[in-house]
């Protein structure tokens, strides 16, 4: 019942925390610019044009006004019509929501799956060249610009190796479309060389993506193990003479996780800001490719748009790892 | 002076901190004497067509650029905006965020709630999102992209600040002020501000790296100051179309990017070792 408790009594920030965030982007764009339907109507609109836009647009109401209807539009799921696609941008960005997950998830799992035994051996061999090695990597993953690490493997593995296709989610036609990600869909077909095709274009961004998350687990887990090898249950073990294979890959980790877990939020964020920038670099036909073309197009209600969902995905996921915390931590139960 | 000292020795002692000292200093020589040390300093507005992307050599130690410019001139020259960027950029985040946290810190009530949920609402969008939503707003210049990583960096700040100063009015001797009858504006800004210093000044240094990368993407993206301005994101946007041949013209700006923001990084984790007692006996349990 307590943990009821707790997880309703995050959910209800939740609901503030959103209506926060819609607060600054309503700033953003009607507050902000001068003149915000000129912004609109184009530089060629007549002052009349432009009038009657005002009043189509419900931008002669007062601001508060135009706030609950802002946040009585989004709350139906309407976001406005991007000026370049011509569509809803609602349905533009769920449209390319799938190429994104499958990214973010990739390089989520292999920054798990690399970064967490990396961070385990560097807690153990600490000060060996191994570790020292270790550290110019992490140091490195969170110093380098994400953009340019995409363009400099790009360069290497794509234009000089040829190794990996140069960008694109995959040329030719997609699996047959079942869930949206191409790997699963493929996998789910038993359509193998377009699984291979597929991985192999996912390689490079993924890689990019991963990087400088792989840097902040490698850093929190070697951190995390440090820690728990100083508390006493460790050496009760030791003094119990279980291998210390156990010990550590088992006890030790999941302590040490648990910390981690925190982390996946944060993580999460470094992901999903990455992802603007890498797909913009690799053309992948995600939601960050969409941000970044609507910048380009001054397509303003698209880059609005884009905020809220990125803000929204944020919030909710924030929300769960908040929740899956105190389900894996007995601890955070009693507090 | 005498702390500044002690902090100099101790970060001095700490090989990695000395490296970041190193860069930061080298970056600041490169910003401060760019007019002396450029090759072709006349090349940040200068077009020489016939001399267009020409590789490395003695005459163009990193090559040209697409219009015939000295990408080694203009990084020097780029350098500067960096610098312009971060510090403006830190400096704005420190000036709204600190006074936000102390107050929110020292009050307990409806204010410093509503002042830590605003915070909380910046923090709850990545920071790069925000920042792209503003600058695409206000259009693409070099005060926008300062004003729009500003408004998004002010709450770590905020929240920093926040905590140090709650847990400061635990303390006897902020008690004992209090009681002796200090204004709350006496006591915040001349007992618990000064007590406060270590973290501000460790987030300002981490802030600088994670603000100037962001920068960069920011100009990447197209949303930093217009050409001819030798901002280093937006170079390496330039380069991409002369992939793979030109590739001095891609690599050199990220390596500038690479090595400034290290610089804050490594300065920011020792500044954290030495001004922070309680991490550095831990460091020392764990014989790291």
């Amino acid at each position: 019942m307590r943990l009821l408790a707790l997880a309703l009594h995050r959910l209800a920030w939740f609901v503030p925390t959103l209506l926060g965030l819609l607060v600054v982007t309503f700033v953003i764009s009607r507050v902000v610019p001068a003149d915000p339907v000129a912004l609109v109507a184009g530089e060629t609109a007549t002052p009349a044009q432009v009038e009657a836009l005002r009043h189509q647009l419900g931008y002669d109401r007062s601001l508060p006004v135009q706030f609950v209807e802002y946040v009585g539009r989004l709350a139906r799921g309407d976001m406005g019509t991007s000026i370049f696609t011509r569509r809803p941008i609602a349905e533009d960005l769920a449209h390319r929501l799938p190429a994104t997950i499958e990214l973010t998830v990739v390089a989520m799992l292999v920054s798990v799956l690399v970064g967490i035994p990396l961070g385990v051996l560097s807690a153990i061999w600490r000060n060996s060249p191994f570790d020292h090695g270790l550290r110019v990597v992490t140091v490195s993953g969170l110093a380098i610009a994400s953009f340019w690490l995409g363009i400099m493997l790009q360069l290497l593995f794509a234009m000089r190796l040829g190794w990996t296709p140069l960008n694109g989610r995959l040329q030719g036609f997609p699996p047959r479309s079942i869930t949206g990600f191409y790997l699963a869909d493929a996998a789910l077909t038993g359509d193998w060389p377009t699984f291979g095709a597929a991985l192999l274009h996912l390689a490079l961004p993924a890689a990019t993506l991963a990087f400088p998350a792989l840097a902040t687990l490698v850093r929190f887990t070697r951190a995390g193990v440090l820690d728990v090898m100083q508390s006493s249950f460790v050496l009760y073990e030791r003094a119990m003479g279980l291998p210390r294979a156990v010990i550590v890959w088992k006890y030790m980790l999941r302590s040490a996780l648990t910390s981690t877990v925190t982390q996946i939020g944060l993580l999460f964020g470094i992901l999903l800001a990455g992802a603007v920038v890498t797909e913009a670099v690799f053309d992948w036909p995600g939601i960050g490719t969409y941000a970044v073309n609507s910048i380009l197009r001054s397509d303003y209600n698209a880059v609005m748009g884009f905020t809220v969902w990125a803000g929204t995905i944020f919030i909710v996921v924030n929300l769960l790892v908040d929740v899956a915390h105190t389900l894996v931590d007995p601890r955070e139960r009693t507090t | 002076m005498k702390t500044v000292g002690f902090v100099l020795t101790r970060l001095a002692r700490d090989r990695s901190a000395l490296f970041g000292l190193v860069l930061i200093a080298a970056l600041l020589v490169t910003a401060l004497l760019a007019p002396i040390l450029a090759t072709h300093p006349e090349d940040v507005f200068e077009l020489h067509p016939a001399e267009r992307l020409r590789g490395p050599s003695a005459a163009h130690w990193l090559g040209t650029d697409r219009m015939g410019a000295d990408v080694y001139s203009r990084l020097l020259f780029g350098a500067r905006i960096t610098i312009l960027i971060g510090v403006i950029a830190v400096g704005a985040s420190l000036m709204v965020g600190v006074p936000v946290g102390l107050v929110a810190g020292y009050y307990h009530g409806w204010l410093s709630d509503a002042l830590m949920r605003v915070s909380d609402v910046f923090l709850a969008v990545p920071q790069v999102v925000l920042a792209i939503a503003i600058a695409q707003t206000l259009g693409p210049s070099l005060p926008n992209v300062i004003l729009a990583l500003s408004a998004t960096y002010w709450p770590w700040f905020a929240r920093v600040v926040y905590a140090e100063t709650r847990a400061l009015q635990k303390e006897v001797f902020v008690e004992s002020t209090a009681a002796l009858g200090a204004s709350p504006w006496r006591l915040t800004v001349l007992h618990v501000l000064p007590n406060i210093a270590s973290p501000i000044i460790v987030r300002a240094s981490i802030g600088m790296g994670f603000t100037i990368l962001t920068a960069a993407a920011l100009g990447f993206l197209g949303l930093g100051p217009p050409p001819p301005t030798p901002e280093w994101g937006r170079t390496i946007a330039e380069s991409r179309e002369f992939l793979p041949d030109a590739w001095w013209y891609a690599t050199a700006p990220g390596l500038a990017i690479f090595l400034t923001v290290m610089g804050f990084n490594l300065l920011g984790d020792g500044l954290r070792d030495v001004l922070d007692p309680r991490l550095r006996r831990a460091r020392i349990a764990r014989d790291d």
